[in-house]
Order: structure tokens, then C-alpha cells, then sequence
């Protein structure tokens, strides 16, 4: 899948007008997405980009791969229907939060069963921002963002501890501000072998005023630091934090360490890998126990009609098996 | 005891028992008995929503000639419940049989839970109108003072033999033979030669040679317990020498091997009764053979040699995931389906949508049952047509293909996969719980006729560069665009659920927006014009007929065999059969019904769907509407007497049918 041909991070962008606005954590995403797969050297007609509803999802139609812009909260499932029919394609899906976490919440939990080899990223921003600004499955308890009456009635999920809970085997979080952090992460959940959700920390500029990029950068906790900003993320690698399972015996232990370490907010919030374990095996493998030549002759490149239409799937075992002999 | 005129190769059998007891492979034993005779059968089957206790009964028709459907009456009525008896005794004609259990004689109609507290009311009526109490043998006497044969079946008695014999310690590990031995005991009545069980025991218990041993065995016992008490009972089957094969298949199978045989290559499903059944046959059967027809450059190719074909079945979390799941399989040019019943076509709306949009092809197999909401899981009804036509917001094209027998639902798999990718657009193949379970024999089809037809798709080395783009909805003189599918190299493209421009941006451009719609709409006009009369209906019976009945799906089979009758009866009848829903066979309609004196609209369910879509399509009006809506599908009999009725003027304007237990 691997091009010959050196790609920069801008071959892989359209000229279609991007609308999002001023200052939009969304650029940081689609940006370090492009860089990744320029980095992976992945041929865009290799690559399926697939996105739900909302800003983020406008993120495929910026970016030249094969782009499925689907429906409010079914990313996963259309995803996952273009992988399991071509398990030889690259498919990245992006969706928001509200999409994620509240529409698709089965979906979102079901793409872990299957660990299926792709990666998800969540722009994770607090607001449904194209509707303006409602709160957002991942907004907390009694936070007040500038579009809503009232503090927010509904507590938060924490995405990292769904998609642990679901079966995801590398869980990640980024931060839409800190670029080459973030592509860092996208190149290994690309990479990993199976089901990877990255949650990414995205201001949204116009409707999420508590979560802003100065929050993040901690930037009104100059006083403590001496006049220069404490940023509340730090990175997990920097904390000696190691997410990887090297041996299946540390599975418990691993998820253990994550969901602690996911528990971090407020002044100190982790980025980077919080888990990472390969021996699960993905879907893909689990079918090919079941259907030998799965890789070879995928549901959506095999040939079942000859040249004038033929229709080359043979029914006659199965037809043998309810026949009726004749009786004389 | 007198000698009777015999009723040879005409028999309508019922066997009931309580969910989860065998009731389904003894009617399959029965059933495939009659078949290896060189009889035709129908069978149909009717259970609860349920797992295990309640009622279920399977009817069956053996018969020398054609049988597309039951009828109302019973011949033979085989029971080792009381349950079963109590409720369909009277079902039994006069010169019928029943099998009992004479140990539950004693058992009163109030000592049964699961009938209902309505049909305990109509069966008490029923006895004390006839002077005798509420037990069993009351009922039994009832059916007795009519004719009917009475066959005490000592069913524990030889379930103790069959333990001796084969030496079981425990009863309980065979107390499932009941079936069995019902089973045997119908066929000595009927005095079927008892070699025909033996091969249908081994076909149903293939490979398991003690199981069949045991079950014959005590079949055998039972048989010749039949025997000899109606040793001249009037209903008989008789071996009929047939020379060619049959197919003994249920609707389920015939949906997957249509499916199959088009290409499927990803179905996805949540699970839904009575649709589920169709993707376990396809998952049971996922490695598949590819055949080349004999043609040399085919046979010799490595794809077909190397036999790498497959289907992947999916059960997903809903059925929203189900159609989003098939629509992202089918982007990647995988012919991909799904199959579901009501509840969940309800939630495939949004997706059928955006399959419309983005000019998807992908087949939908609706396979309908009693609405609205949960309805009655189980039961039949066509009651999906508006639905199916106008699911979903906004004007979004799809097809509507529905099948009323085996043979198209086979047919059909194919067509619709030709005709989604053809037009590129959502293909909705309507059949139904009463095709679904049904289960016949018929004559192997004549596929030969079939041809896949991808229509038109982008092929590798398409010439496309960035000076000479791709363009997924490119607008010309074809509303069909080329269509190209992820993965391919050259020909980059987007899809949205918003409007969009030809290559599959958002755009909110009015002039795009009315280039667009009209494309999607064309498409279906082109579809109008050039999928063939033969698919689009059938007419059966009397050219320039006065009475003319049009239905659509499952009706089909109890319309034709009521035509039968009719027909033999010198009625001026005929049918129009509908199978092309949208786009609508207006011209049809017009040629073979719009002249008629009466226009019968006949459908299983409440308000006509299919007259009233006649009528805005066509301006054509039903004099008569035939309709049914208790959940059990219509019966020859009732048909034959409703359109009767109809002809000769003694019913008005809509006829409610109501048979079925």
C-alpha cells in the first residue's frame, strides 16, 4: 500500500472550501491527519476516509482519499462495512463527540468487540457545535458553556474508559494544539494492529468557552508558574507511563493502570497512549480462521460473474443437499 | 364397517404440540415422507412468539397435483397434547381422523394455560351447546357423533417398548418421540408404504444412525397401530413414480440461495423473526464453490479454479448498523444486502436514504410480518408497502421487487442486485413470514435465463487523470453515472448525506440541487422503462377476464390454486400479479384490470395497500377488496369462497377473512 512517490501532507488535501471557524481545534486534527498519512506514505486511493455529522465530519471532504461523509452517528458502522468487504484498505474514521458518544453509543461500543484493524479519532470539544453549541455527551456536570440556559444537567462520559470497556486495543488521547504530538498518535493507531480510538482535545472556539485553548494551555495559572503558563496536558511518554502489554499476562494490570491514569483531570491531563495491546486478534484474522482466502479474495474484489454475466457462485451442493431424488 | 369411496393423494395433515417439542422435524418427516412418494407438499407453520410451551402446529398438504397453499379443512389431525386437539378438533371434517394420547383424557379445557381466556369461552360454548362437559374425551365424543375417526395412541406405553428395545434408562431422554410416533401412526392411517418414513427420518436425522434406528422403530410401532384402527380410513396417499428431482426447500433458503447465486458477497442482520433465519442458512454456508459453466476461459481460470469465493455474514448491534454497515461493504463494489423484518426496517430509514443520495446499491430484504410496533413477531401480514415505498424524509428513489413464490424469491436475489446496481439506488425485496416459513416441494428452476449485470462501473485502467477527473455524479445525457468504488485507482470520490455536487461535495446550490434530484428521479424513470413486463407482473387465468383479482407477494400461491378451482367451475376469472412495485407497472394495470366488470384487490392487511396505491397511480377503482389482518395467512378455501361471493353478488364492497388457529 506503500507509495514510491514522495507525498507531502498537502498532496493529501483538496481545494474545497473549508468553513469551519477562525481558531477551530478542527484544523489541528485534519492537518496532522494529512501529515500522517503522508508520513505512512499511504496511496489515497488506498485510503477511506469515513466521518459522521457535524464539523468534524466535514474533515473528509478537505482531505483527497476516498472520503464517506455518512450519517449522525454512523461513522463506525459504514467504516466497518468498507473494511470488512476490502480488509486490504487503510480506513480512518473521525467523528465528534455527540456523534460518537451519544447517536452512536452502540455503535461505539460494538466497533470494540470486533477490533477491527482501523483507527477512530474523536474530536472531542464539549458542544454539538453545528447545531450551536448544546452540551456534548463528554461535557461535565455542571459546567456552563456559553450557548446553554442552565449548567449542564448530565455528567460526562469519559471516552477512554467506553472504549476500554468496549475492547479497543490501543486507546490514545491528543491534544488538537500540540501538532506533532497528535500526528505521532494518529501514525501509531494507523499502525496498530487492530481497533484504536484516539480521543483528541478540541477547543471549539465560538460555543465551548470554559475548555478554551488558553484552559488547556493553562494559561490563567501564570501566577503559580512565574508569570508563564502551566499548561494543564503533559504527556504520558514525558511520565514514564508505559501502556503496552508485553505479555498477555499483564493484560489486567495494563487496563488497570489506564483507567487510572484516565481518571487524571482538571489540573493535570494526560495525552499520549494509555493502552496498547496487541494480542487480540483482530476481526479480519478471526475471519480468516473462518474463510481461508479472506485477505486474497476479499467480499468486494472477488469475481462471481463471467465474461457475458454468467453467474459463477455455484449452488448446486447446496441445492444437492435439498433435493428430493426421483421415486421410480 | 362400510366401504368407502377413497379420497386418494388429496390430504391435508396437521400436527400440533407445545413449542419446543419437535413439532417442526416431525411435520419436515412427514412432509419429506409424501416427497419421496413423488408427492407434492406445502407446508406451513404457525408458532408463538416463544421458546418453549406454547402452541405451534405445521400443516400439510400432499397432493399429486400442484399445491401452493392449505386449505381450511383437516384430513388428519395428529396431537399428543390435549392442547393441540382442543384447538383444532373442529377444523377436522367429518370423515377425518384424529391421533390422541387417551392418557389425557380426562384433561378439562380450563386445565390448559396457554389457551387463551377468549378461545376457553368459545370452547366451553362450544361443548355445553352439545350437552357433554369441558374434558378431552367430551371433546373427542363431540368429533365422534360427526364421523370422525378416533385413534388412541398409547404413547407411554411405547415409549416403554422403544427404552426395552433400544435400552434407554430414563423415558424423559426420549419423551420427544412422541412426535415420532404421531407421525407414524398418521401415516398408517393413510396407509402410505412405511419405507418412505424410514428415507425421511434419514434425512432428517442425517448421518445419526441409532437416532433414525430408534425413531423408526418406534414409528413403525405406531404405524401399524393406525393401521389397524382405520384399516379403511377414506383419505389415502399412494406413491406416485416421479422420474425427476424435486427441491423440498422453506422461503428462508430460497431467499439465501437467490442472494447467493446474484453474487451476495457481505449480508449483514441483526437478529428478527421471521427474518433471521435467511442469514444463519448463509453463514452455514460461507465458503463457497464458483462454477464455470462449462466455457473453458472460465473453468480454466484461476479464480474459479481456486475456489476463493465467500460470503461474510455480520450480525451487527441494530439494525441501523446493519443497512450503514451493508452500505459501506457496497462502496467497495462487494454486491451487499441485509434482511430484516418491520421493527427493523424502521430503523433502516436514515440509511436507505443516504443509500438513495449517494446512488448506493444495495438490497434490502424486507421480510414482513404483523405491525404495527412488535405486532405479532411471529404472524404474517403484508403490511410493509407504504412503508417500504415511502421510508424514510424527503424524495428518495428506490425499487420495490416482491415475490410470491420460491422460485422468484430465487429469481429475485438476483434481480435485485442487478437492478440496485444497475440504477444505482436502494432495492427493497419485499417477501414475507408466510414465505419464509413455508416450506414445498417444486421443479428445480430453470436459471439458465439469469445474467448478472453490474451496469455501469468504472473499470481498472479508466483513463481518469487530474486533467480528466473522475467524477462520481458526473450529470450528462445518462442519469446513470459511472460508477467507481473505493480502493479502485484514479478515480477519487466523496459522499455525503447533503446535496451534493458530481464529485460528492456538500453543495447547497439551488440549479445543482434541481440537476440532482432530477438525475435520481430519471433513473427510476429508466428503470420503468427497461425492466422487462416479464418481471414487472404476471396475468394468469382468463384473457379480457370480468372478474380480475390483483394482489402482490405470498397471496400468490392461494390465489392460483382458488383460480384453479374457479376456473374449473367455468368462472370468467383472472389474476394480476404485481411484482414490480416501484416504479409502478401503471401500463399493466391499465391493460388487464382497468377493463374488468370487477377489480378484486385481495392483500393480508387492513387497509389495501396496494388498491389504494392502484388507484393513485392509475385512477383505477376496486370494486371489491378482499383483505386479512389476523396474522395467519389466507387459505385456498377462503379465497375460493370470498371471490364466489363476490362474482354472484352476495357480499359488499370489502370481505374480512378470519380462518386460522
Amino acid at each position: 500500500m506503500a507509495l514510491e512517490q514522495v507525498l507531502r501532507a498537502q498532496d493529501y488535501a483538496t481545494e474545497v472550501h473549508n468553513d469551519w471557524c477562525p481558531g477551530c481545534g478542527d484544523f489541528g486534527i485534519l492537518r496532522t491527519i494529512q501529515m500522517a498519512l503522508a508520513e505512512l506514505k499511504l496511496d489515497p486511493y488506498r485510503v477511506a476516509m469515513v466521518s459522521g455529522i457535524g464539523c468534524s465530519a466535514k474533515t473528509v471532504h478537505y482531505i483527497k482519499t476516498y472520503g464517506v461523509h455518512t450519517l449522525h452517528g454512523r461513522v463506525l458502522p459504514v467504516a466497518q462495512g468498507i473494511k470488512l468487504a476490502n480488509p486490504n484498505l487503510e480506513v480512518v474514521a473521525v467523528g465528534g463527540d455527540g456523534d460518537g458518544m451519544g447517536i452512536g453509543g452502540a455503535h461505539f461500543v460494538n466497533a470494540g468487540r470486533r477490533n477491527l484493524d482501523m483507527l477512530y479519532i474523536l474530536h472531542d470539544n464539549g458542544v454539538y457545535g453545528l447545531t450551536k453549541g448544546q452540551a456534548a455527551p463528554t461535557l461535565k456536570l455542571g459546567v456552563q458553556t456559553k450557548s446553554l440556559a442552565h449548567p449542564n444537567i448530565n455528567d460526562a462520559i469519559n471516552p477512554i474508559w467506553l472504549a476500554l470497556a468496549a475492547g479497543a486495543t490501543w486507546v490514545g488521547r491528543g491534544y488538537s494544539y500540540d501538532v506533532k504530538h497528535l500526528k505521532d498518535l494518529i501514525v501509531q493507531g494507523i499502525r496498530h494492529k487492530g481497533y484504536a480510538f484516539l480521543d483528541v482535545l478540541q477547543p471549539c472556539p465560538t460555543y465551548n468557552d470554559i475548555n478554551t485553548k488558553e484552559w488547556y494551555g493553562g494559561e490563567d495559572r501564570a501566577e503559580q508558574n512565574g508569570g508563564r503558563a502551566l499548561p494543564r496536558v503533559y504527556k504520558l511518554e514525558a511520565a514514564n507511563y508505559d501502556p503496552v502489554v508485553h505479555d498477555p499476562t499483564e493484560i489486567e494490570d495494563k487496563a488497570k493502570l489506564a483507567l487510572e491514569k484516565a481518571l487524571e483531570w482538571g489540573d493535570r491531563i494526560p495525552i499520549g497512549v494509555f493502552y496498547n495491546n496487541e494480542h487480540v486478534p483482530d476481526m479480519g484474522e478471526r475471519i480468516r480462521q473462518r474463510i481461508p482466502t479472506y485477505y486474497e479474495r476479499t467480499p468486494a474484489e472477488q469475481r462471481f460473474a463471467g465474461p457475458h454475466g454468467e453467474p459463477l457462485t455455484d449452488i448446486r451442493k447446496l441445492l444437492a443437499r435439498l433435493t428430493i431424488p426421483p421415486s421410480a | 364397517m362400510t366401504t368407502k369411496a377413497h379420497r386418494v393423494n388429496d390430504l391435508s395433515w396437521m400436527i400440533g404440540g407445545p413449542q419446543g417439542s419437535g413439532v417442526d422435524s416431525s411435520a419436515n418427516t412427514f412432509a419429506r415422507a409424501c416427497a419421496h412418494a413423488g408427492l407434492n407438499v406445502f407446508g406451513k407453520r404457525e408458532y408463538y412468539s416463544n421458546i418453549k410451551g406454547e402452541h405451534s402446529y405445521f400443516t400439510v398438504r400432499a397432493s399429486s397435483g400442484t399445491v401452493r397453499s392449505h386449505i381450511d379443512d383437516v384430513h388428519v389431525l395428529a396431537t399428543f397434547d390435549a392442547e393441540t386437539a382442543f384447538r383444532h378438533i373442529r377444523e377436522v371434517v367429518d370423515d377425518g381422523a384424529i391421533i390422541y394420547d387417551p392418557s389425557l383424557a380426562k384433561t378439562k379445557v380450563s386445565d390448559v394455560p396457554t389457551i387463551e381466556h377468549r378461545l376457553q369461552g368459545e370452547l366451553k360454548t362450544y361443548l355445553i351447546a352439545r350437552g357433554v362437559g369441558e374434558t378431552l374425551d367430551d371433546m373427542l365424543t363431540t368429533a365422534k357423533q360427526r364421523g370422525v375417526t378416533l385413534i388412541p395412541l398409547p404413547y407411554n406405553g411405547l415409549l416403554e417398548q422403544i427404552a426395552d428395545e433400544f435400552k434407554v434408562d430414563a423415558l424423559s431422554k426420549i419423551a420427544r418421540m412422541v412426535n415420532m410416533l404421531a407421525v407414524g401412526a398418521s401415516l398408517g392411517t393413510i396407509g402410505l408404504g412405511f419405507d418412505f418414513t424410514v428415507q425421511a427420518l434419514n434425512d432428517v436425522f442425517r448421518g445419526r444412525t441409532s437416532t433414525v434406528n430408534m425413531n423408526a422403530s418406534g414409528a413403525r410401532k405406531a404405524y401399524e397401530i393406525g393401521k389397524s384402527l382405520a384399516p379403511d380410513f377414506g383419505y389415502r396417499l399412494e406413491e406416485i413414480p416421479r422420474r425427476e428431482p424435486r427441491l423440498f426447500l422453506s422461503g428462508s433458503q430460497a431467499g439465501a440461495l437467490g442472494k447467493l447465486y446474484g453474487g451476495l458477497r457481505v449480508q449483514t442482520y441483526y437478529p428478527i423473526t421471521p427474518a433471521s433465519d435467511e442469514s444463519e442458512y448463509l453463514e452455514s454456508n460461507e465458503v463457497l464453490d464458483l462454477d464455470g459453466h462449462g466455457a473453458p476461459e472460465i473453468e480454466d481460470s484461476t479464480f474459479v479454479k481456486e475456489k476463493g469465493a465467500s460470503v461474510l455474514v455480520v450480525q451487527t448491534e441494530d439494525e441501523i448498523a446493519a443497512i450503514t454497515m451493508a452500505i459501506g461493504a457496497a462502496l467497495t463494489g462487494a454486491r451487499a444486502a441485509t434482511a430484516t423484518s418491520g421493527p427493523g426496517f424502521c430503523l433502516m430509514m436514515e440509511g436507505i436514504g443516504y443509500a438513495s443520495i449517494n446512488e448506493v446499491p444495495v438490497v434490502i430484504t424486507l421480510y414482513q410480518r404483523a405491525g404495527p410496533s412488535t405486532g405479532m413477531p411471529t404472524r404474517h401480514e403484508q403490511g410493509d408497502l407504504r412503508f417500504a415505498l415511502h421510508a424514510g424524509h424527503g424524495d428518495s428513489p428506490r425499487i420495490l421487487l416482491a415475490s410470491g413464490d420460491f422460485e422468484e424469491m430465487i429469481r429475485d436475489g438476483l434481480l435485485s442486485f442487478n437492478y440496485a446496481e444497475r440504477y444505482q439506488m436502494p432495492v427493497i425485496h419485499m417477501v414475507d413470514k408466510a414465505l419464509a416459513n413455508n416450506s414445498a416441494t417444486i421443479a428445480p428452476p430453470d436459471l439458465s435465463d439469469l445474467r448478472i449485470d453490474r451496469g455501469r462501473m468504472v473499470l481498472d485502467g479508466n483513463g481518469y487523470s487530474p486533467e480528466h477527473p473522475y467524477h462520481r455524479f458526473e450529470l450528462g445525457d445518462d442519469p446513470v453515472s459511472p460508477r467507481a468504488v473505493i480502493g479502485q485507482h484514479g478515480t477519487l470520490f466523496w459522499n455525503t448525506g447533503d446535496e451534493h455536487d458530481e464529485t460528492g461535495h456538500i453543495t447547497e446550490d439551488p440549479v445543482l440541487r434541481d440537476l440532482m434530484m432530477e438525475k435520481r428521479e430519471a433513473k427510476l424513470q429508466l428503470a420503468a422503462k427497461e425492466i422487462p413486463d416479464s418481471v414487472k407482473f404476471h396475468y394468469f387465468g382468463v384473457k379480457d377476464a370480468e372478474t380480475v383479482i390483483v394482489s402482490w407477494g405470498s397471496t400468490k400461491g392461494p390465489i392460483l390454486d382458488a383460480l384453479d378451482g374457479l376456473l374449473a367451475e367455468k368462472e370468467s376469472v383472472g389474476f394480476l400479479q404485481l411484482r414490480l412495485l416501484n416504479p409502478f407497472p401503471s401500463d399493466a394495470v391499465m391493460t388487464y384490470l382497468a377493463k374488468a366488470k370487477r377489480r378484486i384487490d385481495i392483500e393480508m392487511n387492513f387497509s389495501a395497500q396496494l388498491g389504494g396505491l392502484i388507484r393513485e397511480r392509475t385512477g383505477v377503482d376496486m370494486t371489491h377488496l378482499v383483505v386479512k389482518y389476523n396474522g395467519r395467512p389466507m387459505s385456498n378455501t377462503e379465497l375460493h369462497d370470498a371471490v364466489k361471493a363476490i362474482i354472484h353478488g352476495k357480499v359488499p364492497h370489502r370481505t374480512v377473512l378470519t380462518h386460522g388457529a
